[in-house]
């Protein structure tokens, strides 16, 4: 902002990149933007503190050795009547301090989350490019394949993976290797949005000036797609990967909660959820309501950062 | 445009047939067929009658066809887990699924667009402001939540409806309905508002922004012009061309309520064809899958198909240059 009056032929390089990143006016729109800020921190404070579970967490839910079983079902806030022992949001039927496990959920889901919109990323980019640049055939198939997966809602297309995973697996690792069967299957069964954002916006960048020139010094295809092109998508690339992050995140949870997803030895937020909904009818509903709200906030303002995004860095909105 | 017809119909074909190989890799590469069907104790004639029998010991691309000419019959094999034919399973459970996912499609339908032509009318109403912003909440909540907080309110607070199940049921033919008794139509209330939910805030917010461009249209403003009534403009005018874009994006949440009905058939319990897949997945009961990829991939690819063509129905425009 200060050095707005400067002229813009100031070698960009004597300034620091973190001075250029907050005179951008992507920062500016953030700084003003306060739904943007807001969501930025929840998400922020819920992955510090899915990062730094095992130093916030009063109790390690999954050490057998910590449990007392009489402190089954304490409700928030007040103590338990048998060992009067105090847990903030209550405890579980085995007498698991609730705030922990969901501490512990949340580092699954997050890690499930971000892993699997990477996966997506990575196909989805690569498949992208080379449909938009080398156009032909593998544009064809690739379009086409697409075009077939749309036809399905994702969450059955990260089913059926996930059962035909399982099906190869030998009963005995199912259970170890369910959360990468998990980002496999969330993961493959979100590469589209990014392929096709990918291949329309490197139709339009293959046909400009640098990329002519970029070829004309004989550069090679996979040069030019990734040093040239990719930069120039990225910002697209982000938007989709931010709202994929939000539905990934939901996927997961909705996995798990279907009993299909994380195993009962690494609970997600989805299988504390799936937990909870048993003890509903019993009144004890802090096992539910504490990881639900949870995963409401992470989605919602995983979301949120996704609109503001998309609006920020559309430049025909600017 | 019959050209088009054709061509569409050539693409759905095509992928049925990729939809059935990979249905067909699953019945024939996950795990043993025989392993599964034959159990721990059997002899070596054993395997070999069942193998002939499967016709497995025929080369694949034999097998894939038969597959799929059993599969078109509605020969989908027998579960691993209950031992009957999956047909019949399917044909049982069928019902409950198509009945819920119709009252949750008129439910969105009906709703979404009603409520979509609403606020886009009263654009800055305090209602209409209201509905936006629920909407929203409405499209981040997993629908799982939904489901379990409906439950919560009415069924555990004021013990009004069913949590579970479909009630009692009519069998009509072979056809179990849960629309003739009290405690069956009680007992889809809830579900049906959960699995409709996320369909009905997409169509309303749909509409709405539809509508809000079409009534900016020049000839809106002369229908109020001519001295027309609002509702005539609003309806007649307004809603009729804002309708292309509608039923596409119907149509194909349609499919998704069908899938969707997997994850609201789990929470209410409603045995359906959704929780007859999700007990698949979850026991790896290969032929169960392969039907169900089937059967829900007919339906997607047929509707898919109807809603490109009735394009050509809706917007006369597409006729006369029909030609892509």
């Amino acid at each position: 902002m200060s050095d707005f009056p400067q002229p813009a032929a100031v070698k960009p390089a004597e300034q620091g990149r973190l001075t250029r990143l907050w005179s951008s006016d992507f920062a500016w729109a953030f700084r003003h933007s306060p739904v943007a800020i807001c969501s930025m921190a929840v998400v922020m404070l819920l992955v510090l503190a899915a990062v730094f579970a095992p130093l916030i967490a009063p109790h390690d839910p999954f050490n057998p050795a910590t449990l007392n079983l009489m402190n089954g079902f304490t409700a928030p806030g007040t103590p338990n009547a048998f060992t009067g022992e105090q847990f903030w949001l209550g405890t579980d039927d085995q007498g698991r301090d609730v705030f922990s496990t969901i501490l512990y959920g949340l580092r699954i889901s997050l890690f499930v989350g971000f892993a699997a919109v990477l996966l997506a990323l990575v196909i989805g980019v690569t498949l992208g490019l080379i449909a938009g640049y080398v156009g032909g055939w593998p544009e064809t198939i690739i379009m086409r394949s697409a075009d077939v997966q749309l036809t399905f809602p994702s969450i059955l297309v990260a089913l059926l993976i996930f059962g035909v995973a399982k099906g190869f697996t030998p009963v005995e690792y199912r259970d170890q290797v369910a959360i990468w069967v998990l980002i496999v299957a969330i993961g493959l069964s979100d590469w589209v949005q990014f392929a096709r954002v990918v291949r329309g916006a490197t139709l339009v960048e293959k046909n400009k000036e640098y990329v002519q020139a970029a070829r004309l010094i004989g550069r090679t295809g996979p040069a030019i797609m990734l040093r040239h092109i990719l930069p120039n998508v990225l910002s697209p690339v982000l938007v989709i990967a931010t709202i994929s992050l939000a539905l990934a995140i939901i996927a997961e949870a909705t996995l798990s909660f279907l009993g299909v997803g994380a195993p009962p030895t690494q609970p997600s937020l989805g299988n504390l959820i799936r937990i909870g909904q048993g003890f509903l009818f019993s009144g004890e509903w802090w096992i539910l309501l504490f990881p639900a709200c949870t995963l409401l906030a992470l989605a919602l303002s995983v979301n949120l950062m996704g609109d503001w995004l998309r609006d920020a860095l559309n430049p025909r909105l600017k | 445009m019959i050209a088009y017809i054709l061509r569409r119909v050539f693409q759905s074909a095509i992928v049925l047939l990729i939809v059935g190989l990979v249905a067909f890799s699953m019945f024939r590469f996950v795990g043993d067929p025989i392993d599964n069907m034959l159990g721990q104790e059997r002899t070596m004639a054993d395997v070999e009658r069942l193998r002939v029998q499967l016709g497995l010991d025929q080369p694949f691309v034999v097998q894939y066809f038969k597959f799929l000419g059993n599969a078109a019959q509605g020969n989908f094999g027998v579960s691993y887990r209950q031992g009957r034919p999956v047909a019949t399973i399917i044909r049982e459970r069928a019902p409950a699924t198509l009945e819920l996912a119709a009252v949750s499609g008129a439910l969105a339908i009906i709703v979404g667009i009603g409520l979509g032509v609403f606020t886009a009318i009263r654009r800055h109403g305090i209602a209409s402001n209201l509905i936006m912003s629920l909407s929203l909440i409405g499209v981040s909540l997993p629908t799982f939540l939904i489901g379990i907080l409906l439950i919560y309110l009415f069924s555990v607070e004021l013990d009004l409806l069913p949590s579970f199940g479909r009630g009692e049921t009519v069998m009509i033919g072979d056809w179990s309905t849960g629309f003739l008794t009290e405690s069956g139509l009680k007992a889809l209330i809830l579900p049906s508002i959960t699995l409709g939910l996320y369909q009905m805030t997409l169509i309303m917010r749909l509409v709405r922004s539809e509508m809000l461009e079409v009534l900016r249209m020049d000839y809106i403003r002369f229908a109020r012009a001519r001295g027309l009534s609002e509702r005539l403009v609003n309806f007649r005018h307004a809603l009729k061309n804002t309708l292309v874009p509608v039923i596409t994006v119907t149509g194909l949440q349609l499919g998704s309520i069908i899938a969707f009905a997997i994850i609201t058939e789990t929470v209410f319990q409603w045995p359906g064809v959704g929780l007859l897949f999700i007990n698949a997945v979850q026991f790896v009961d290969i032929p169960v899958m392969a039907a169900y990829l089937m059967l829900i991939s007919v339906m997607f690819v047929a509707i898919n198909l109807i809603v490109d063509l009735l394009y050509f129905a809706i917007d006369p425009r597409l006729r006369i240059d029909g030609r892509h």
